[in-house]
């Protein structure tokens, strides 16, 4: 019985903490602006959309990993597929529910273009020091 | 984590969160090295592993401590939280000691994993009431904040994932879970300290905001 109690109550905050933890990334990522190369490659001019969210990962698979970010882009994967589930569910019963996952997949698709941008420039800086030995 | 910390010049402001990341390393040393000697289906490794683990669990209760006090530095409360550090302390070894005293012949059943349930369950209780601080007294450095949700998730998916392996203790796929779980925190951490700088900052009312 205590069990099953601590089961569902960890569960419900478990979700909760990393829908916070997640949009506390997009967040820091979106005060970062993006160059006007990577908009180029990537179509974001402004805002960017849910549905270009594969399209950029697809690209950002394309650079050298980093490491360090790539927890942060696998948490956001992870996000990014639990809105298209709220989207495709709850969000259907809920209308308000569809612009509010609608806009969070933007951010995701925000976040993934600025790792993008970072990734690339990691390429140029390694580039550079390889011409330079 | 603590080479991360120790680059961005974090290692004595965020204290116990290294040490707790230090000790954690030593301690999985250990494991190997028992592990190693003894084989995965003794009975010296389950001592050794669940007994780390739970003091491991207690060395987290002091990190969460010291992200307690940077929560509250400018509020004057250090008294206080000297004051809840040792009853937690005293609380916790209590505990323990109770548990060790009556435990000796149960450490193969549901035991282990019942006390690992409630000592993660615990510290994501203490986890929830410092992020509803976090929001009531508008604290705003990303960094903190980050540091809070990184430790929130980890403890509540160790407290579910102890939960599920006390009510289902037949199924061995769960036991393959933890290792991966135990990646949670380094990788968080060790992220927040590499992108997110100390002046950073981000309004955590607008994270939990569900737009209407």
């Amino acid at each position: 019985m205590m069990a099953a109690f601590i089961l569902v109550v960890s569960l419900v905050i478990f979700l909760q903490f990393f829908v916070f933890y997640c949009r506390s990334l997009i967040a820091v990522s979106s005060k970062q602006a993006l160059s006007p190369e990577v908009q180029d490659v990537t179509g974001i001019q402004r805002t960017a959309s849910g549905e270009d969210f594969n399209r950029v990962m697809q690209l950002l698979q394309l650079c050298p990993e980093r490491p360090e970010d790539r927890k942060g882009i696998q948490a956001i994967g992870a996000y990014f597929h639990l809105l298209n589930f709220l989207s495709s569910t709850v969000a259907r019963l809920v209308p308000s529910m569809k612009a509010w996952t609608e806009s969070e997949r933007g951010h995701c698709t925000y976040f993934a273009a600025i790792a993008l941008e970072r990734r690339i420039s990691f390429s140029r800086d390694m580039l550079a020091q390889q011409m330079d030995a | 984590m603590v080479v991360c910390a120790l680059r961005r010049h974090s290692f004595r402001r965020y204290l116990f969160l290294n040490l707790y990341m230090g000790s954690s390393f030593l301690v999985s040393v250990g494991r190997y090295q028992v592990l190693s000697h003894y084989g995965i289906g003794s009975r010296e490794y389950a001592y050794f592993y669940f007994y780390s683990d739970a003091l491991l669990t207690i060395g987290l209760y002091f990190a969460l401590l010291n992200l307690y006090s940077l929560v509250f530095d400018e509020m004057k409360v250090e008294g206080y939280l000297r004051l809840g550090s040792i009853l937690l302390l005293g609380g916790t070894a209590w505990f323990s000691y109770a548990v060790v005293q009556q435990s000796s012949s149960r450490i193969t059943s549901n035991f282990a994993y019942e006390l690992s349930q409630n000592l993660y369950f615990v510290g994501l209780v203490l986890t929830y009431a410092l992020w509803g601080t976090i929001l009531k007294l508008r604290e705003t450095r990303a960094r903190l904040i980050q540091l809070v949700l990184g430790l929130g998730v980890y403890f509540s998916a160790f407290a579910a994932n102890y939960a599920l392996q006390n009510l289902y203790p037949n199924i061995t796929a769960l036991h393959y879970v933890a290792p991966l779980l135990g990646c949670i925190l380094p990788a968080a951490w060790a992220y927040t300290f590499l992108r997110v700088s100390e002046e950073q900052r981000l309004a955590p009312a607008r994270l939990a905001a569900v737009s209407r």
